[in-house]
């Protein structure tokens, strides 16, 4: 269990729990936290649960794979911190994660 | 400084081999070629004896069972019935699978010059490569450079002008007559969100479709431009984009048009003529015929579900799971074709090199081990967004969310406006394996 801030774009944070495994494209669908669709329901394939892992937090979310950053290479505002939340998994770890919701999907 | 083109009648054309005229298509012994008697045939004849690129099953829109039967029989199957044709080709129709070789851009490529993205190789003779006919590196930074036309903020700035001429083509709509929905409001909307897409003269917008309409058009058919008619239609197309091209490309800055994007980014900016065309025909086909299919079909299936209807006019906030539930329904592109690049495993089934990989798309969309009830129509399900009309992996929709807008725009001005539509007849349909669409669809609006 871990839990997980996700902030949209206009600031508004959302705090939810997220069980241990489950992907935080999953957690955000199954709390209701507005800002990521998951159209391709987590198989780093669309780009539509775009992230902006918090700095303090990069070092404990692990890096990309090849696939994740070819498809954030094609999403709108990528930076260093981007991810795809479909990517990473809640875990003890990673409890207090908080991640940045970019302006759109796409 | 960015380089002018050359007119089109100049172009080097790619030597290949001669084509000969194709031997005829081999189709089922039957009494007719009607709806109900080629479903009736699909749901028992050997699988192996059914070719389901055949326009016919697709103008009557009666592959449903076949596909139902691939899923649940031989999700992984080769069709070898009139490879003489077509070389033979496997169909993948389950969910997952598609998902698979939809991201295993390794194994599974795009390029043009393997025949491209559709089950019918490109004419050796007039290859057009197009991004999304690469493979990566190349078809990433070419697709970037079209990109920001349909960022989110870019859409933002679009969706007044989007509106307003949403609202001038239903208010010009007739009370208490029929005419043909696909003319007056399919076609009429998106050829004009696509002439502001290339800033293409609005009066000539309906070029814009007769070349989409062609590019995809299945040559043998009755009435259909011979290939060398169709390559010189293409050429005059390149040659009139070529005009703007040359307008706009010592232009001190972009202009926000795609034709201006492409002539000064450093990725695209010295195409060869014949990729320019390419990339055109994709942009075309891309943002015209789809959308143009979805907004034809959403009707139609609201016409044939009327609890949905009513559901609808009870609450008008589920346009926007219902827009993705219409692309869900319509999946207006019913296929995308890869070509393997090295022997590999799919579904327990050895590929070959060089075999053709058909991803039904349509069928995907319709495997209940993936989606609950999927032959369903339902506007407000859970998850909408979840389907596959768009593709997954780096060929994804680029113009995804500008289709999103387009209908969702159009279906809250028409609720605005009128109680119901109605559907006078069956639609006509395209009489293809690809564009999955409608020819003609007529409708009242009552006075």
């Amino acid at each position: 269990m871990a839990k997980i801030t996700y902030i949209e774009f206009n600031g508004t944070p959302h705090t939810v729990e997220v069980a241990e495994g489950v992907s935080l494209m999953e957690g955000a669908l199954q709390n209701g936290v507005p800002g990521i669709d998951g159209d391709c329901g987590g198989n780093a394939a669309c780009a539509t649960c775009h992230v902006y892992v918090d700095p303090a937090w990069v070092a404990k979310t692990g890096t990309a794979s090849e696939m994740e950053e070819a498809m954030l290479d094609l999403a709108d505002g990528q930076e260093a911190n981007s991810r795809l939340a479909c990517q990473i998994h809640a875990s003890n770890d990673l409890d207090g994660l908080v991640l940045h919701m970019p302006a759109t999907q796409h | 400084m960015a380089t002018k083109m050359a007119a089109g009648h100049t172009l080097p054309r790619e030597e290949g081999p001669v084509q000969l005229p194709l031997p005829p298509r081999k189709r089922p012994n039957l009494p007719d070629y009607s709806r109900e008697t080629l479903m009736k045939y699909l749901e028992t004849a050997p699988l192996d004896e059914v070719d389901i690129s055949d326009p016919i099953y697709w103008e009557t829109n009666a592959h449903g069972p076949f596909f139902r039967r691939l899923r649940d029989e031989a999700p992984v199957h080769f069709t070898a019935v009139n490879a003489d044709r077509h070389r033979g080709y496997w169909s993948v129709t389950r969910w997952a699978d598609i998902m698979a070789v939809d991201t295993n851009h390794q194994v599974y490529s795009s390029d043009a010059h393997l025949g491209g993205i559709t089950l019918f190789d490109m004419d050796a003779d007039f290859i057009m490569p197009m991004f999304i006919a690469m493979d990566q590196p190349k078809h990433d930074v070419q697709r970037k450079a079209v990109n920001p036309i349909v960022s989110g903020s870019n859409l933002a700035a679009f969706e007044s002008l989007i509106r307003s001429r949403t609202q001038e083509v239903l208010d010009g709509l007739p009370r208490g007559e029929a005419f043909d929905w696909v003319d007056r409001v399919s076609i009429e909307l998106t050829s004009r969100m696509l002439a502001t897409l290339f800033d293409f003269p609005q009066e000539d917008r309906r070029k814009l479709t007769y070349w989409s309409d062609i590019s995809t058009e299945d040559p043998e058919l009755p009435g259909a431009l011979t290939k060398e008619e169709r390559q010189g239609v293409l050429l005059g197309m390149l040659q009139e984009f070529t005009q703007l091209w040359n307008a706009r490309v010592n232009d001190p800055e972009p202009k926000g048009d795609l034709i201006s994007m492409l002539a000064h980014n450093p990725a695209t900016r010295d195409m060869p003529p014949m990729e320019f065309l390419g990339n055109l025909v994709l942009l075309i086909v891309g943002g015209n015929d789809t959308t143009r299919n979805s907004i034809t079909g959403g009707l139609y299936f609201l016409s044939k579900n009327p609890g949905e209807y009513q559901k609808l006019r009870d609450n008008p906030g589920l346009i926007e799971p219902m827009v993705s539930e219409i692309i869900r329904y319509q999946t207006p592109l019913a296929h995308m074709r890869r070509t393997a690049l090295e022997d590999t495993i799919l579904g327990g089934h050895r590929i070959r090199k060089g075999d053709k990989v058909i991803m039904w798309y349509n069928s995907g969309n319709r495997d209940e081990r993936s989606i609950e009830n999927p032959d369903a129509f339902i506007i407000d399900r859970e998850r909408p967004r979840q389907h596959m009309s768009f593709g997954f992996g780096i060929h994804r929709c680029v113009g995804n969310r500008l289709a999103e807008l387009q209908l969702k725009i159009l279906w809250e001005e028409i609720m605005k406006r009128f109680d119901t539509i109605e559907v006078l007849e069956e639609p006509t349909r395209v009489p293809s394996a690809f564009v999955k669409g409608y020819k003609k669809m007529m409708v009242r609006i009552p006075a």
